[in-house]
């Protein structure tokens, strides 16, 4: 059977090349050039996989990127399978291995072809329907529907292929490299334009380039021969760079293009290694030419989806370029005249076809006489009613088709065959068009969308453009290629083309049968095993919009996003509703035209290269220390020193000690640093933060809050006033940039009077903060030029000094409570004064402490954490902060919206502190906070916000925030937790050192 | 994706940029002479228009500059840029 399938006159296929391939286990051969599709049909194979929903068995059924049911797993490794591949686009290589989908325990026999028994108890919105009730067993269906369901199986383990991202700028771009793809990518390059030309296929040419036909001719030359010395002359183009094996996958404004290069899924495994296998392509053109050509239309009958059933410009292919015979016993099934082409193309090869069977009653063209004279029997006026054979079609039965189509008349007759090529006419790809925000409008003689308007600097020709025949392809190419490149069309002068088709059509969408329609299948998406029935059912239930209509009876919502069927699924619901075509809207096309791998779409963004990691001038201290690292922003910070065999708890609890009782180290460098300059500095943060700022003396620290306008907390931190005019504020380090932008934002746009400069100094300076009673033996064993004492230096004020000749910066700030001291210095500086604090701190069990141990002590002293302990509800009122916010301030950011109606509300949830009545319970952070848990529903009045064991106080601690909780310091609330209800009382949040006393502690 | 054309450094990719909302939207001199009303309007309400808006911009992966963009939120085309503190070069 194998041989006389295969007719080796094909010059597109290297039969001394022989490849050898695995399907479903078994060792097959094919040539190269071959796709896998066109190999598998060489070996009379057409059953490749079974259908999404029916498990009804599935061949090939296109030749391109438009397949619905050949697609398979690629690859049989867990690393680099691959699902949903269309076996129509793989071009086959020395040991390639591909399975079927969805199909169990094998694609000859699968146990789930039941459900195409079961098919009239499973109409559209079927698990919609029927799963709905009880609502709580949703779970438990689920399992079993996942179980059932899904096409290919994902990859287990990392993929070990390498892929990149690529930039291009191009004059213009034209996608699609057929006949009008490549005359307009000439016409650009030979007048000056950089361009590029990209096409899907591994060759170019397109559809034509295999046209041999005696029928269609260009200045009396075969289309194919024409076009190949075309292709022979733009290659040599300087202006013009060509990538085959690239498809564009998303067209968006501005004429942004993404493109996927494929590089090495053509090659032997063992040639692939170190190559990078798909390059995402970002393309930015100035002008783009869409010459994507068009898709043929099946036709809508019932059991339209037998193996063996294909597009006939699919079977025109196979044996015009692959060399392959689809059948050996054809019928093709049409209502225009491509399907003659097909038919010229199988009578030259001496294949036989048993019947055409034409929807036309007239047809008058050159081509369809010269068939005719090959003693082909056509059949016009009539249609195909059913087909029949399980694994592959054997058989049809026609009728003779009324006059106005909506019925069938006359006897049934059955014909043999073993391949059915079906021709619906041509649907234009003007995918990517409407990707691009273009603007469609239908064509009603021949029933298509056309491109109507254009968002961008494009243009649509050839047959996407709805130019179907030869001398309108070429005529039209021309004409708008020249208005549209502003040039002279000196290119192509006396271009005259002969074509022998017509192009009349009889377009019916769904045809009729002798069954009512309830009993039919006549699938109009095969991937989705969506039918014309369900159509008309959706329609019957309510549906009107395509968008509910597609979204009901999923058409057009499988990986092959409905290329061949929605056009019909459009026509069926104007046709059952009586509207006119595109009325009810047509479905959108999204990116991308044909799925991407994960891997194109992340490129190298992946592993220690998926997002930036930001560390400190003392990381690699930290790590050499054992320090766990918690990620804040991009920043890797200190979470706690484990010593041997301590967690976290008990690192967090001795850290914590230590820096009470005697000293702590931290390292804050990732704390947000801005230089702030100026004559109006002063003002500026008068304005920005909520607090008075002009008083501030040179050489002092204040803490300042800032809000957003609506007067909700946005960030806080010490701002220190270095001179005159010359501020360093800093800000929390997750909140740094956006402090920035905000402050840049006020003095650009409302403030522009106002003389300040502002720096993000962050990365500049290191930071090191020295806490706890011996923290100034510390800092005056590293610095002993410098007087630390209280009188010289008190606490909120800093200092400019030098540690070994180096400029650096000392401030006495605390966010701790205990008496604390910031180094700061330039950062590349930073780790060797971090371990001279260390070396200094010795004898004083100098302990270093992370984020943990830092949150835990400042919870002790009632310092709320911006983003913790606030969201963006709180105001700094809420937060009992009131003695930060000025009352004599005529206006700062946010003042006016601390007294609006709503922020003087007395029940707005308020920063409390909670004691548990065990003193050992710690409560969990997020918790609700409740008074009464007998009403209900119960009130939920807070939550917990801040939660740890205090070693220092020795007992549980938290802040939470509470409705109306300044009044209820005292009153018991209740914790209600998954297994117990826990009883706490407000607090104070402020739970060590009111006083402030520690500040100054000496030891 | 825009290419915008930032009027201090010609045109960029959008995702150099920050979109910023509605422009002249100027913040009130004497926010406390005005009542709840009238601060809510200038707090909370947006036009957020179908067709051609004034909007704010900023360059932040570039010059850092705020300036405004005339767009139509229809179709995404834009229409021009100016500097803050300039009038509007379209209506």
């Amino acid at each position: 059977m194998t041989n006389n399938l295969r007719f080796k006159t094909s010059k597109f296929i290297d039969e001394t090349y022989r490849v050898s391939f695995k399907f479903n286990n078994k060792t097959y051969f094919g040539f190269k050039g071959d796709t896998l599709a066109s190999a598998l049909l060489a070996n009379g194979i057409h059953l490749v996989g079974r259908s999404f929903k029916y498990h009804r068995p599935r061949g090939i059924m296109t030749s391109g990127s438009e397949e619905p049911n050949a697609i398979i797993q690629l690859h049989d490794n867990s690393s680099r399978t691959e699902p949903n591949v269309r076996a129509t686009e793989v071009e086959i290589y020395e040991g390639l291995v591909a399975s079927s989908q969805n199909c169990w325990p094998s694609v000859n026999f699968d146990i789930g072809a039941i459900n195409n028994l079961l098919s009239p108890i499973l109409p559209a919105g079927f698990y919609y329907k029927t799963f709905m009730w009880p609502a709580s067993f949703w779970e438990k269906y689920e399992y079993f529907i996942r179980k059932s369901a899904g096409l290919g199986k994902s990859p287990k383990v990392a993929d070990p292929d390498i892929y990149e991202h690529n930039y291009i700028h191009c004059d213009v771009l034209v996608i699609g490299a057929g006949i009008s793809g490549i005359m307009a990518a000439k016409m650009a390059a030979k007048n000056g334009f950089k361009t590029l030309l990209v096409d899907e296929k591994s060759y170019l040419g397109g559809s034509s380039i295999y046209d041999s036909s005696e029928f269609s001719k260009i200045n009396n030359q075969i289309t194919s021969s024409w076009l190949e010395k075309e292709i022979n002359e733009i290659s040599k183009l300087e202006n013009l760079e060509i990538k085959l094996r690239t498809s564009v996958a998303a067209f968006h404004g501005y004429n942004f293009l993404l493109a996927r290069e494929n590089l090495t899924d053509h090659l032997p495994i063992n040639q692939r290694e170190n190559k990078v296998r798909q390059r995402l392509l970002k393309i930015r053109a100035k002008k783009v030419i869409t010459a994507t050509g068009s898709i043929e239309r099946p036709l809508i009958f019932d059991n339209n989806d037998r193996p063996g059933i294909l597009l006939s410009s699919a079977v025109k292919k196979y044996i015009d370029l692959y060399g392959v015979a689809c059948g050996e016993n054809n019928i093709l099934f049409t209502n225009n005249d491509t399907a003659y082409e097909t038919a010229m193309s199988l009578i030259q090869r001496g294949i036989k076809i048993n019947a055409i069977i034409d929807n036309r009653e007239l047809i008058d063209s050159k081509i369809s006489y010269e068939v005719e004279k090959n003693n082909i029997k056509i059949y016009k006026g009539y249609t195909v009613v059913d087909t029949y054979g399980y694994r592959r079609i054997n058989r049809i039965s026609i009728m003779k088709l009324s006059k106005d189509g909506q019925t069938v008349i006359g006897d049934k007759t059955k014909l043999n065959c073993d391949c059915l090529g079906l021709s619906g006419g041509w649907t234009p790809a003007v995918h990517l068009f409407t990707q691009s925000g273009g603007k469609l409008k239908f064509r009603e003689e021949d029933q298509v969308f056309i491109p109507n308007v254009y968002p961008s600097d494009q243009i649509s020709i050839g047959s996407c453009n709805g130019d179907f025949s030869l001398e309108k392809i070429i005529k039209n190419t021309l004409s708008s290629i020249k208005k549209f490149l502003d040039i002279d069309n000196s290119e192509y002068k006396n271009i005259e083309t002969i074509s022998g088709l017509n192009q009349s059509k009889r377009n019916i969408w769904l045809l009729p049968s002798d069954k009512s329609i309830g009993k039919t299948k006549s699938f109009v998406d095969y991937q989705n095993d969506a039918t014309a029935k369900d159509i008309k059912l959706a329609l019957r239930e309510g549906f009107r919009s395509i968008e509910h209509v597609k979204r009901y009876t999923t058409t057009g919502m499988g990986t092959d996003q409905g290329k061949l069927g929605n056009m019909h699924a459009l026509g069926i619901i104007s046709e059952t509703a009586g509207t006119k075509m595109g009325e009810h809207g047509t479905t959108t096309f999204r990116p991308p035209y044909t799925p991407l791998t994960f891997g194109t779409i992340v490129g190298r963004n992946v592993g220690k290269f998926f997002d930036i990691v930001r560390q400190t001038p003392i990381h690699d201290w930290h790590v050499a220390n054992n320090a766990k690292f918690e990620n804040v922003g991009q920043w890797k910070r200190a979470w706690y020193y484990p010593k041997a065999n301590e967690n976290m708890h008990q690192a967090v609890q001795r850290e914590s000690k230590a820096a009470r009782d005697c000293a702590g180290i931290l390292d804050a460098s990732t704390l947000g640093k801005i230089d702030i300059q100026g004559t109006d500095a002063s003002e500026f943060l008068n304005r920005v933060y909520t607090n008075a700022w002009s008083k501030l003396a040179i050489g002092k620290c204040r803490y300042g809050l800032m809000l957003n306008e609506d007067g909700m907390v946005y960030d806080d931190g010490v701002t220190t006033r270095l001179n005159e005019n010359h501020y360093i504020m800093t800000t929390t380090t997750g909140g740094a940039a956006n402090v920035l932008g905000k402050l840049e934002d006020y003095l650009q746009t409302e403030w522009p009077e106002l003389d300040v400069y502002l720096s993000s100094v962050t990365d500049h300076y290191a930071t090191i903060s020295v806490c706890g009673p011996y923290s100034k033996k510390i800092v005056s064993k590293v610095i002993p030029d410098l007087d630390f004492s209280d009188e010289k230096f008190p606490h909120m004020s800093f200092k400019n000094t030098k540690i070994d000749q180096i400029k650096c910066r000392v401030m006495r700030i605390s966010f701790t409570g205990e008496q604390s001291y910031e180094i700061n210095i330039q950062s590349n500086y930073g780790k060797s004064v971090w371990e001279k604090c260390m070396e200094a701190g010795k004898d004083f069990n100098i302990t270093p402490y992370g984020t943990e141990t830092m949150h835990l002590l400042r919870a002790e002293k009632g310092f709320i954490i911006v983003g913790q302990d606030t969201d963006a509800t709180m105001t700094p009122i809420d937060l009992q902060m009131d003695w930060i916010v000025s009352k004599k301030k005529y206006d700062f950011i946010g003042k006016r919206s601390l007294y609006r109606s709503d922020t003087i509300k007395d029940d707005r949830k308020q920063l409390v502190g909670l004691l548990t009545e065990n003193p050992e319970e710690v409560l969990e952070e997020g918790a609700q906070i409740v008074a009464d848990i007998k009403k209900s529903p119960i009130e939920m009045l807070g939550h917990v916000t801040s939660s740890y064991y205090s070693p220092n106080l020795n007992k549980s601690i938290a802040l939470g925030v509470v409705k109306g909780g300044k009044k209820m310091l005292g009153q018991k609330l209740i914790i209600p937790m998954e297994n117990k209800n826990i009883n706490v009382t407000v607090a104070d949040p402020v739970f060590l050192d009111k006083e402030g006393e520690r500040l100054n502690a000496k030891l | 994706m825009f290419l915008i054309n930032c009027p201090f450094c010609g045109e960029r990719e959008q995702s150099e940029f920050k979109a910023g909302g509605e422009a002249h939207i100027v913040r009130p001199k004497q926010p406390t002479e005005l009542s709840d009303d009238e601060w809510a309007e200038y707090l909370f309400m947006r036009k957020n228009i179908k067709g051609i808006q004034f909007e704010r911009w900023n360059h932040a992966h570039g010059c850092r500059k705020w300036f405004n963009m005339v767009r139509d939120t229809s179709n995404d085309q834009i229409k021009a840029v100016y500097k803050m503190g300039e009038k509007p070069p379209v209506k």
